[in-house]
């Protein structure tokens, strides 16, 4: 397994000594560069199959670490340590510490699919990324997430009448990630479509607030919808608690 | 040649799915593509009684309940509208509709969970292959076509320099596409081109333009927004570099992402870029002789009044 040796030679594992012979050889400097023997004790085994139980993560066991994903994501080009390719590695190894040290950043992914256009093995890494920031949540790692929270907003109102609003979107966002309302840019914006709409626009922006668009009749999707859910939050609960019980000894340290 | 008008009939009256973002922020897009619809005699029948299709956010909660939302849909346009092709504008809207398709195609869990909800929403399952599924650019594509555009517009657009700009989700990931990457006169995932062939046929000159699948950042435009700001940054430089005056857009997310970051890269971080926005459909029907205000144009975020006048379209 040649790509995780990378959490091996972070700085703080690399021994270099300023003035070293060894049998009368002069290997001072990076010359003796040495990598820290290191110990991993803690390996999650179930860490694969949990992150598989969450929506978009059950295909991570194809992954072959070509690296594609990576080389092709969006966020990878402005962050770096945005790197789809080796969480899925360690992931899959269960190196949850390791993870941990990104778990910050993990929701950031924009779902622009380069990562499975391209991937050979048909794993949907834009699917475990998505996977991978529920499970952080679930187990208390991380707040959730605003992405999460918008998700949420936006699917509440699909679920309840079948369509949305917007603007309804937007504000319940807001106030739901404690965010001033009018914040300067989003009031630039306001200005410069009152200076040219007429009358009409804005009033129908208006009722479209208190008639919320909705679809007739939606009642029993509603319902069946609900009782989806309902169904496959059980599910995905029983997968979590079998994949936890396979390990005895991590429930034993908790 | 019977063959030929047949194939051509068949997208001249289709099922139209506007979808939420349609009927609030990317109004000018719904005006706009009822307009030329009209002008060039092409027959929009919405979809009766629609609900969303899930955007990109129900999948990330539960991803059959997103199958389940598009099914619905194209479930209405077939059984209550009798409808054979369905015509979505919206790039998310169309991903959607296509990701359902291959869904119910190719994974009979997706099918048995579509049966199963459509039964209990008291309404008849979608099956797969009961319709089409196109995008504005296919239809207007396949029934007007370039010949048709260059004999109506008359090269009205000459003069204008666009960056087309097709985004994500309308061509990836490409196996949700199966008729794309078909060779000569089909899209390509990869480059695509409908939009450049129908505005080169309205007489506008296409830059070249290297970021026309670039991610906008559309799904964290408001959670995730330093984010969607460099993205978008990125997108309309490029576009300047190129010598754009405008960018031509396909969805309501890429566009208002565009327009709304716009401005947010130049409050925020002083970053201030002139090029304009324009659905392509807003192009089109400037290249048809319709007004500017039958098109929504002076609903965009994004000003290009000052600019139409410029080069005479206005
Ligand atoms: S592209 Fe697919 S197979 Fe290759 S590293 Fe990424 S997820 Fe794994
Ligand atoms: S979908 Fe997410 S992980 Fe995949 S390439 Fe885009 S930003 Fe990267």
């Amino acid at each position: 397994m040649p790509i995780h040796e990378k959490s091996l030679i972070r700085p703080e594992n690399l021994k270099v000594h300023d003035k070293l012979s060894i049998d009368g050889v002069d290997v001072s400097g990076h010359w003796s560069t040495f990598i820290e023997t290191r110990v991993v004790p803690d390996y999650n085994e179930a860490l694969e199959k949990e992150i598989a139980a969450f929506p978009g993560g059950d295909k991570i066991h194809r992954c072959f670490q070509c690296g594609s994903c990576t080389n092709a994501c969006t966020i990878n080009a402005i962050e770096p340590r945005f790197n789809p390719r080796y969480w899925i590695y360690l992931i899959r190894m269960g190196m949850e510490q390791e993870l941990l040290r990104d778990k910050d950043i993990i929701w950031q992914c924009v779902s622009c699919h380069k990562c499975t256009n391209i991937c050979p093995r048909s794993v949907e890494p834009e699917g475990v990324m998505k996977a991978t920031a529920l499970w952080l949540e679930e187990k208390g790692y991380t707040p959730e997430s605003p992405s999460h929270v918008f998700d949420k907003e936006f699917s509440r109102q699909v679920f309840e009448r079948g369509k949305i609003e917007d603007t309804e979107v937007l504000h319940s966002f807001l106030v739901k990630t404690k965010q001033p309302l009018l914040q300067d840019w989003l009031v630039a914006i306001m200005w410069g479509i009152a200076k040219r709409v007429p009358v009409k626009w804005g009033l129908k922006t208006a009722l479209a607030q208190v008639f919320k668009p909705r679809t007739r009749s939606w009642k029993k999707a509603r319902a069946a919808i609900e009782d989806y859910i309902y169904e496959e939050g059980e599910a995905r609960k029983e997968k979590l608690s079998r994949s936890r019980a396979k390990q005895p000894h991590l429930e034993a340290a908790e | 040649m019977v063959d030929l008008t047949e194939k051509i009939m068949k997208y001249r009256e289709v099922a139209y799915y506007s979808g939420c973002a349609l009927e609030g922020s990317g109004n000018g897009y719904d005006v706009s593509t009822r307009a030329i619809a009209k002008s060039l005699g092409l027959h929009l029948k919405d979809v009766t009684n629609w609900n969303c299709c899930g955007a990109m956010e129900v999948k990330n909660i539960e991803p059959k309940l997103q199958t389940y939302l598009s099914s619905r849909v194209l479930s209405n346009a077939v059984n209550l509208d009798g409808a054979d092709v369905v015509m979505a504008p919206c790039n998310g809207c169309y991903h959607n509709l296509k990701k359902a398709e291959y869904d119910l195609t190719h994974d009979p869990k997706s099918q048995e969970t579509v049966d199963r909800l459509s039964a209990k929403a008291g309404h008849e399952p979608y099956k797969a292959g009961q319709a089409e599924t196109i995008h504005a650019l296919d239809w207007i594509k396949k029934t007007i076509g370039e010949e048709g555009l260059k004999e109506r517009t008359k090269g009205k657009l000459a003069g204008l320099k666009v960056a087309n700009y097709y985004g994500c989700m309308y061509v990836r990931p490409r196996h949700i596409f199966p008729e794309k990457d078909k060779g000569p006169g089909s899209e390509s995932t990869n480059r695509p081109h409908f939009m450049d062939d129908l505005l080169a046929a309205a007489g506008a000159e296409n830059v070249e333009f290297p970021l026309k699948t670039a991610c906008c950042g559309g799904a964290h435009t408001l959670s995730d927004s330093d984010t969607s700001t460099k993205l978008v940054l990125n997108i309309l430089q490029a576009a300047e570099a190129s010598g754009a005056d405008v960018i031509a857009t396909e969805c309501p997310t890429c566009h208002s992402g565009l327009e709304m970051h716009q401005v947010r890269a130049e409050k925020r971080f002083g970053r201030k870029t002139r090029v304009k926005m324009l659905y392509f459909t807003q192009l089109l029907g400037l290249a048809l002789g319709i007004s500017p205000r039958k098109l929504g144009i002076h609903t965009n975020i994004s000003d290009s009044s000052e600019l139409l006048r410029e080069k005479r379209l206005a």
